[in-house]
């Protein structure tokens, strides 16, 4: 059953840089893109799509022998569901500001193309230590990336990072940063840096 | 009159002032991966814009009989199974479950039916259909459905729901439509090379998001020159 592929650790590095999930694979666009006004959200957001990710791979790589390979897209959105069911509810009963605020999105963790595509790729074939791995790594990646575009416009658009301000006073904020239209800016500004790194870093490959 | 009202405005809201792509971000990677031409674009939104009306149908019929706080379907089991009449009985915890199923099937349902009767229009959608289930724009259309379903003294009739439905894929239609429509042009454009893809359609993006702002009030303006009208 199990493939000769990479091994738990490389799995692990794997997601966090070379195969990140919003930049390189550009994967769970919309809770990049709505929640990370603030990096508060953001990170609750990060938190909660890591349980889910984590618990999914697990039970999707235990049950791996039983998939059938046309009902397997439907168990793995169950599978999925159940686990969003469970985080949305553990938000509503102990952050319950931070779920009113995150709103539609926490349910919407079900239909995140990342999740999917790990049970799919990894958890469907691999052996639980490295579909763990695979899924804390890719969370990690997912929370690093949520990180920095929620550090960008909150900084430029309220002054302040994490509630705390950080910019001068009479920092003018930005409010269209924090609005629908600077999440699509920043986004795509950041990817042109990501990729940016990655041509230099080529060309520097080819000159050596 | 005032139902029409109503009606008019959730469908301007879903549309265009809170466009589902554009303000709430639903349907993000459709509207990258499937907005080379617009041909194909218009063609997704039509799909998007069936099952989304399909299953905003199937999930109010689920959550005003069944999965709502006190539904009347579980309520009358729990009552013919001799459960305490004061207790109110609320099966939303399954909504979630509940909801991928319908949306899994309908899309299913979908694809048989175009197969069997519109196999010219089934080779032209072909690819996307399946990929429709994990659109996020279809359960948004649900949450939202099931959020109005939750007070009891306002719930939401069929209508209104249909409403939100059928105009929010539209909404999806315009912005995918819009988006192949500039990316036509942008094909012939020198764009930066690290922008090159993804990068340059998200600040696309989020310069037609920036016009799309300019709706908001629409449906205060409208409601205010439908009553001019009347009186």
């Amino acid at each position: 059953m199990a493939l000769p592929g990479p091994t738990a650790a490389e799995r692990f590095f794997n997601g966090i840089l070379p195969e990140n999930p919003v930049y390189r694979q550009l994967l769970g666009m919309c809770p990049t893109l709505a929640v990370t006004g603030a990096v508060k959200p953001a990170m609750t957001m990060a938190a909660a799509t890591a349980f889910v990710l984590i618990s999914a791979n697990g039970i999707i790589s235990l049950i791996r022998g039983l998939l059938r390979p046309h009902l397997r897209i439907l168990v793995f959105t169950l599978t999925i569901a159940a686990f969003v069911t469970i985080a949305d509810r553990a938000l509503q009963a102990y952050m319950y500001q931070m779920s009113k605020e995150l709103g539609p999105y926490v349910p919407l963790i079900i239909v995140n193309c990342l999740i999917i595509s790990r049970c799919e790729i990894c958890a469907s074939k691999q052996n639980l230590g490295v579909a763990l791995a695979d899924a804390v790594g890719m969370s990690l990646g997912f929370g690093l990336a949520l990180a920095s575009i929620a550090t960008v416009r909150e900084i430029l658009g309220s002054g302040t990072w994490f509630g705390l301000p950080v910019m001068p006073s009479g920092w003018p904020n930005w409010g269209i940063m924090v609005l629908p239209p600077g999440a699509f800016l920043t986004l795509g500004l950041l990817l042109a840096v990501a990729e940016w790194i990655g041509l230099r870093r080529q060309e520097k490959g080819t000159e050596t | 009159m005032d139902t029409a009202i109503t009606l008019i405005q959730i469908a301007l809201g879903a549309a265009l002032i809170n466009n589902f792509v554009l303000h709430y971000f639903v349907g993000i990677c459709p509207f990258l991966g499937v907005s080379r031409r617009v041909d194909t674009a218009f063609g997704m939104g039509c799909a998007v814009t069936f099952v989304i009306s399909i299953a905003a149908l199937l999930s109010w019929v689920f959550t005003y009989f069944i999965l709502r706080p006190a539904a009347p379907v579980p309520t009358w089991v729990w009552r013919v199974c001799g459960g305490d009449p004061r207790t109110t009985v609320d099966l939303s915890v399954l909504s979630y479950v509940m909801y991928i199923f319908v949306i899994a099937s309908s899309v299913q349902f979908v694809e048989l039916y175009v197969r069997k009767f519109f196999p010219y229009l089934y080779k032209s959608f072909g690819v996307f259909l399946p990929l429709i289930t994990t659109n996020c724009a279809i359960l948004f259309a649900c949450l939202e459905i099931m959020k109005r379903l939750q007070d009891p003294d306002r719930l939401w009739g069929l209508h209104e729901a249909l409403t939100l439905a059928v105009g929010g894929g539209l909404g999806f239609t315009i912005a995918i439509v819009l988006m192949a429509g500039i990316r036509e042009e942008l094909d012939m454009c020198d764009v930066p090379k690290p922008l090159v893809g993804a990068g340059i359609g998200l600040i696309t993006a989020g310069i037609l998001a920036m016009a799309f702002m300019g709706f908001t009030g629409v449906d205060k303006g409208i409601e205010n020159a439908i009553n001019l009208l009347l009186r």
